[in-house]
């Protein structure tokens, strides 16, 4: 079983990313389960979301707190927020993030992979506005494997029917094509 | 007694077999000559026991009245009167 | 064969709705069941649910439109959570007395003061003795199953009570996984044409629903409650073969669901989406404990459960609420149909406080070392 914690910022999509990966794994024939940090969202403030990802039907009904996987939605909460809190010693770190910015960021995310991707200019080239969900998704395939990228493409029409869906699907697969290992 | 699932009494108006009044102890008596017709006491009778006959004026059903004794209170001849029921 | 879609336990519960096919709606909003009320509307507004919608300005008229609805013999459906069920209370007593085959979800949550949003059973627990069947969910799938059930239970001639089905606020509520929905004609012929039973409002054939009942009648009525919860005890395991025959799933016998309580010395008993971290815990960490999941609460399954606690080294019950000054709901039940086993108290998981693997390990301890007896043992809390 794989588990993965989302971090963004409320209106980022972060729980919108862990229900597409969740809708990806079973489109993969995967079990899956995905849940919000329970409790009340703002906008801006610092978000969770979760989701395990199995070969079985999940059982398991609690909070996640030694994730395999970690996602940041947004580079600002690296620092702000202990990003790998729990992060199993091999866990991978896909963090949106501009090559740049990286040599700074590297030195809080440790000796964990980490993968960047500039999810940001992606999803403002695509969408037209600074929504990174399906982007970081996209590159967090990539980079992990979990599901592949046809099951997240699928899962995001779904989720986003018509042109919306559409243009998110390309900035999945832009960031599944740009996303890079530090 | 039949006891309904959910007390559902299928018939309506069953109620009417519960005659009140025997739990009468003072009995409205009313004088038909002092009677001014003006439909006070027809008014206020709590249970609907008073009505206008066309031929005898204003008559009260003894199966019902409890004999609350309002009627009397309200007629502005006291052409009622409040009359011991004996056994 | 169904279709899964990956959905969450409100989602669950507006699908299954749908595909019984109610008449008549009526809720109010209230976290954590409010998308329930929003997906059922967008259902009739969207002519997929041929159903009156009725909007309501509390839950205490939402329960008011459904005890009436019910009682001009159409199917109707009600939902709510803590506060909105508190404020149902009173007409709870009367939608059971007038022995109306409402079903009703609850997502389960605390009960303020402080104000809580999150998961524990406080709201439902305090309604255990309306004489209301109910019914608790550990899974998504096991939300939208139940509630189908739901109606052919509370229908059933023989019972004629309304069914609370109780699943966990956010833990399931907000959680999406897998679920199978079945084709909704399959279903429709399941649960079958709603025929009322013993009361029909008609204006063309009139009766008297809820009358007095004085000292003289009251305690019989009152009786007749009880042997149809009994009844209840019955009919509750032979809908859930009925439904697995049909559709393949079954939850234990629809009353108790034992998971490796055979091989086990230490039996857990809970309720809720708690049993599924239990059996993970079983797996992946102690084979040597078994759980007894008790989904249905009203009527209470208890020879049943003694039967399989009677023996064990030990037993102990998980409560998501209490009885304060006295001992809590579940471990009360358990005692009173098994007076001779020693069984611990565990209280976890109050308002959402989350019940982790090592919270579950520490049940076990508590139950190993027979302490909980006649007192119960606060998990995880910090006073």
């Amino acid at each position: 079983m794989i588990e993965v914690r989302i971090h963004g910022r409320g209106g980022q999509g972060a729980v919108t990313a862990a229900e597409i990966l969740a809708i990806a794994a079973k489109e993969d024939g995967k079990y899956s389960q995905a849940f919000p940090f329970f409790g009340v969202e703002r906008r801006g403030a610092p978000v969770q979301a979760f989701a395990r990802i199995s070969d079985h039907f999940i059982r398991v009904r609690c909070q996640i707190y030694e994730p395999d996987h970690v996602v940041v939605l947004d580079p600002s909460l690296v620092g702000t927020v202990n990003v790998v809190k729990g992060l199993k010693e091999d866990g991978v770190v896909v963090v949106n993030a501009r090559e740049e910015e990286m040599n700074h960021l590297s030195e809080e995310l440790g000796d964990y992979d980490v993968y960047y991707v500039d999810a940001t200019s992606i999803a403002l080239d695509e969408l037209g506005v600074p929504i990174v969900n399906t982007a970081m998704v996209g590159a967090y395939v990539r980079a992990t494997g979990t599901v592949s990228l046809d099951a997240v493409k699928d899962a995001i029409r779904m989720r986003f029917p018509g042109e919306i869906g559409e243009k998110n699907v390309s900035a999945a697969e832009r960031a599944y094509e740009e996303v890079k290992e530090l | 007694m039949k006891y309904t699932v959910g007390a559902v009494i299928k018939e309506p108006g069953s109620t009417r077999r519960n005659k009140t009044g025997s739990w009468r102890i003072f009995r409205p008596v009313l004088d038909h000559e002092a009677c001014v017709h003006c439909g006070r006491c027809y008014m206020y009778c709590p249970d609907g026991c008073i009505s206008l006959d066309p031929e005898k004026g204003y008559v009260i059903d003894y199966d019902y009245c409890k004999g609350c004794g309002i009627c009397a209170k309200v007629c502005p001849v006291d052409a009622i009167e409040m009359v011991l029921e004996e056994d | 064969m169904g279709e899964v879609h990956v959905v969450n336990g409100n989602y669950s519960a507006a699908e299954a709705v749908k595909a019984v096919d109610v008449d008549v709606i009526a809720a109010y909003p209230i976290t954590p069941q409010t998308p329930v009320v929003e997906y059922l509307s967008e259902f009739v507004a969207n002519g997929e649910l041929d159903a009156e919608f009725i909007h309501v300005e509390s839950e205490h008229s939402a329960i008011s439109a459904v005890v009436g609805a019910s009682a001009t013999g159409v199917r109707v459906f009600t939902a709510t959570a803590s506060q909105g069920l508190a404020l149902m209370h009173e007409v709870l007593f009367i939608a059971s007395g007038m022995r109306l085959p409402i079903v009703m979800t609850v997502a389960n949550r605390a009960l303020s003061a402080p104000i809580n949003i999150w998961c524990d059973h406080s709201d439902t627990m305090a309604q255990r003795d309306t004489s209301w069947i109910q019914l608790y969910c550990e899974s998504n799938q096991e939300i939208y199953d139940t509630v189908i059930q739901a109606y052919r239970i509370a229908e059933n001639e023989d019972v004629l009570l309304p069914v609370m089905v109780c699943y966990d606020g956010f833990t399931l509520s907000h959680t999406l996984e897998p679920v199978e929905f079945e084709p909704e004609d399959e279903i429709r012929e399941f649960v079958g044409e709603f025929e009322p039973i013993h009361c029909k409002l008609d204006p063309e054939e009139p009766m008297t629903l809820g009358p007095v009942g004085g000292p003289d009648s009251y305690m019989e009525f009152k009786k007749m409650q009880h042997e149809a919860m009994k009844e209840a005890l019955k009919v509750i395991p032979e809908v859930n073969s009925e439904f697995e025959k049909r559709f393949g799933r079954s939850y234990g016998d629809g009353l108790i669901e034992p998971y490796n309580v055979d091989d086990a010395d230490v039996v857990i008993i809970a309720m809720g989406s708690v049993c599924g971290t239990i059996k993970h815990v079983i797996d992946e960490h102690r084979s040597d404990v078994g759980l007894i999941k008790v989904k249905a609460f009203r009527p209470f399954p208890g020879d049943d459960i003694r039967r399989l606690i009677e023996g064990k080294d030990a037993v102990v019950t998980i409560d998501r609420a209490h009885s304060y000054g006295s001992m809590p709901p579940l471990w009360t039940d358990v005692k009173a149909h098994a007076p001779d086993v020693e069984v611990s108290s565990t209280i976890a998981g109050l308002g959402g406080r989350d019940i982790r693997v090592e919270d579950i390990l520490e049940v076990i301890e508590v139950a190993e070392k027979g302490e909980g007896t006649d007192e119960p043992v606060w998990i995880n809390v910090n006073v």
